[in-house]
């Protein structure tokens, strides 16, 4: 059997000493085409996951223990090792498409930007495929959108632009940090639905971040359930519906069941099952 | 009224710029050649303005005047930012110690006048056009260094650029593609006022004999000049000291007009 894609081991991040350690003893692994969910609250760590797998961590911040991607190790590793692996082995898909454009750049050459850095693809074919990509993630008119500028672009084809930009160079991991937190409903389901389809066409493992149970069950098979910077509780999404351990699983799981509710009853809240560590 | 800074700042500008480039093919009189006999006329027909102590027409060196003070502030101001800008996006991406030493350097550079530089320039290698131009370009580094720094450090904290990074772009690649052209509007603002600034430094300068070298007419030393005849004939000095202060005023206009419509949230706020 053949290592896993991903090794998480141990991983324990703080940034300075008198603040409350960002990551505590978080191990993980993830397998090649398989999707994991990381849901959390808002400073449960989920992000801070995330940059550490792609070695974007802040300089302030201090990591121990491991992160094996394809037997890279990505802890305390230099920029200069890092920089090839990025865009080539994981990418990136960011919350906020409204930022994670450059405003003074046509789109196509953003998202051909990883192409002709990990390729040194010719300017056509890196064009040809960029437009190829945009189509494929569901862009009508795929053509005028490369030529547009972000501004010029609703916040459902900004995200969908994000996609291709971390699809384009058909990395083997993608990290999805709340790639639909910023859209509407609507919108997020389409995006979704896409998000599905590209990572099946390209064969690509997904680590897909979200602080919305939902969302995580509809686009991953197993879930890792963070607080306060540890993993309480992992699983499959199906295990973890039916049978949570953890009081704030639960929590979580009722919170996300308001369509079972009587009108007018009170809505569950996380607290009514987990009052935190201090209680 | 809201780009009313902007547009006079434009007009201003633009005319001294449309003065210097008529003045490379014609000025109403010769502005170099003495005609002791119209010495110190009065503002009238032919001689506009009068003339001065030697008998030149004072709008003809005005005109040719208004093209030292623009060859003074665009060589300047470039390479105060050819030199300055690249340092402070330096600054901006390195890590502490980089950023350290280029604000430090820039720090000591700061503390030296235009003026002082221009001093030593002129004792070592004669006082000229270029040793005024050098040493208010030398001067005015630190500015845009620190502009580009501040810039490239709002930058650098964006997601484009996280985004950019996690495409496995380099330092270089990023500065070049994706913070370059973001800052380009603070530089260009801070351009228009260190051009401002740069022409007082010019006037100041010449007025000190420590710049252009005659028979060259510039701003400055035509007010040296008119100081003599300050209390005979004071409109000598009003024309040249109009000339320069339209001109800085023009300059500054256009910086603050500029960063005004650029800027959204300043623009939100007025």
């Amino acid at each position: 059997m053949t290592d896993p894609l991903l090794i998480v081991s141990n991983l324990s991040i703080d940034f300075g000493r008198h603040r409350r350690p960002a990551l505590t003893d978080v191990s993980f692994e993830l397998a090649d085409n398989e999707r994991l969910g990381i849901i959390g609250e808002s400073g449960s760590g989920k992000t801070v996951t995330a940059l550490a797998i792609m070695g974007l961590l802040p300089e302030t911040a201090t990591a121990s223990g491991s992160i094996r991607l394809r037997g890279n190790e990505m802890v305390n590793t230099g920029d200069r090792e890092l920089a090839p692996l990025r865009g080539n082995l994981m990418s990136m898909v960011f919350q906020e498409p409204m930022t994670a454009l450059d405003p003074t750049m046509r789109v196509g050459r953003q998202v051909a930007e990883v192409l002709t850095l990990h390729q040194h693809s010719a300017k056509e074919a890196a064009r040809s495929a960029v437009v190829a990509m945009l189509a494929r993630v569901g862009l009508p008119d795929p053509e005028r959108i490369a030529d547009a500028y972000p501004h010029q672009l609703s916040g459902g084809q900004r995200q969908r632009v994000v996609l291709a930009m971390a699809l384009v160079n058909s990395p083997d991991l993608v990290i999805c940090d709340e790639p639909t937190t910023a859209l509407d409903v609507t919108v997020q389901a389409h995006v979704l639905a896409t998000l599905d389809a590209v990572l099946d066409e390209a064969n690509a493992a997904c680590l897909f971040i979200s602080h919305d149970l939902a969302v995580v069950s509809q686009v991953c098979d197993k879930v890792l359930v963070m607080l306060d910077g540890r993993v309480v509780e992992a699983g499959t999404v199906a295990a973890l519906f039916n049978d949570a351990q953890h009081p704030y699983t639960r929590g979580l799981i009722a919170a996300s069941r308001i369509d079972q509710l009587e009108p007018g009853s009170r809505l569950p809240q996380v607290e009514d099952y987990w009052k935190g560590n201090d209680a | 009224m809201k780009r009313f800074t902007l547009v006079v700042g434009l007009v201003l500008v633009c005319s001294v710029v449309l003065t210097a480039l008529v003045s490379l093919v014609w000025t109403p009189f010769d502005p170099i050649r003495v005609v002791a006999a119209d010495a110190l006329l009065k503002p009238g027909w032919p001689h506009l303005l009068g003339t001065d102590a030697f008998g030149i027409d004072i709008v003809s060196r005005l005109m040719i005047g208004a093209q030292t003070t623009l060859q003074v502030g665009i060589i300047a101001v470039s390479i105060a930012a050819v030199v300055g800008v690249p340092l402070g996006v330096l600054a901006g991406q390195g890590s502490g110690w980089v950023s350290e030493v280029v604000m430090r350097a820039s720090d000591v550079v700061y503390a030296f006048p235009a003026l002082l530089l221009a001093i030593l320039f002129a004792a070592a290698f004669g006082g000229s056009t270029w040793t005024a131009m050098a040493a208010i370009g030398i001067a005015t580094i630190p500015a845009f260094a620190r502009v580009a720094r501040a810039g490239t450090l709002h930058v650098m904290a964006s997601d484009y650029v996280l985004a950019a990074r996690s495409c496995g772009t380099s330092r270089m690649g990023i500065a070049v593609r994706h913070v370059m052209p973001n800052i380009a509007p603070l530089i260009g603002v801070q351009a228009s006022v260190a051009f401002a600034t740069a022409i007082l430094a010019e006037a100041g300068l010449s007025f000190l004999g420590l710049g252009t070298r005659p028979p060259t007419p510039t701003w400055g030393r035509m007010l040296r000049d008119a100081q003599n005849l300050l209390f005979g004939d004071p409109l000598q000095s009003l024309w040249p000291g109009l000339a320069i202060a339209l001109a800085v005023l023009g300059f500054n206009l256009l910086g603050d007009g500029l960063r005004d419509y650029l800027d959204p949230q300043l623009r939100e706020v007025s």
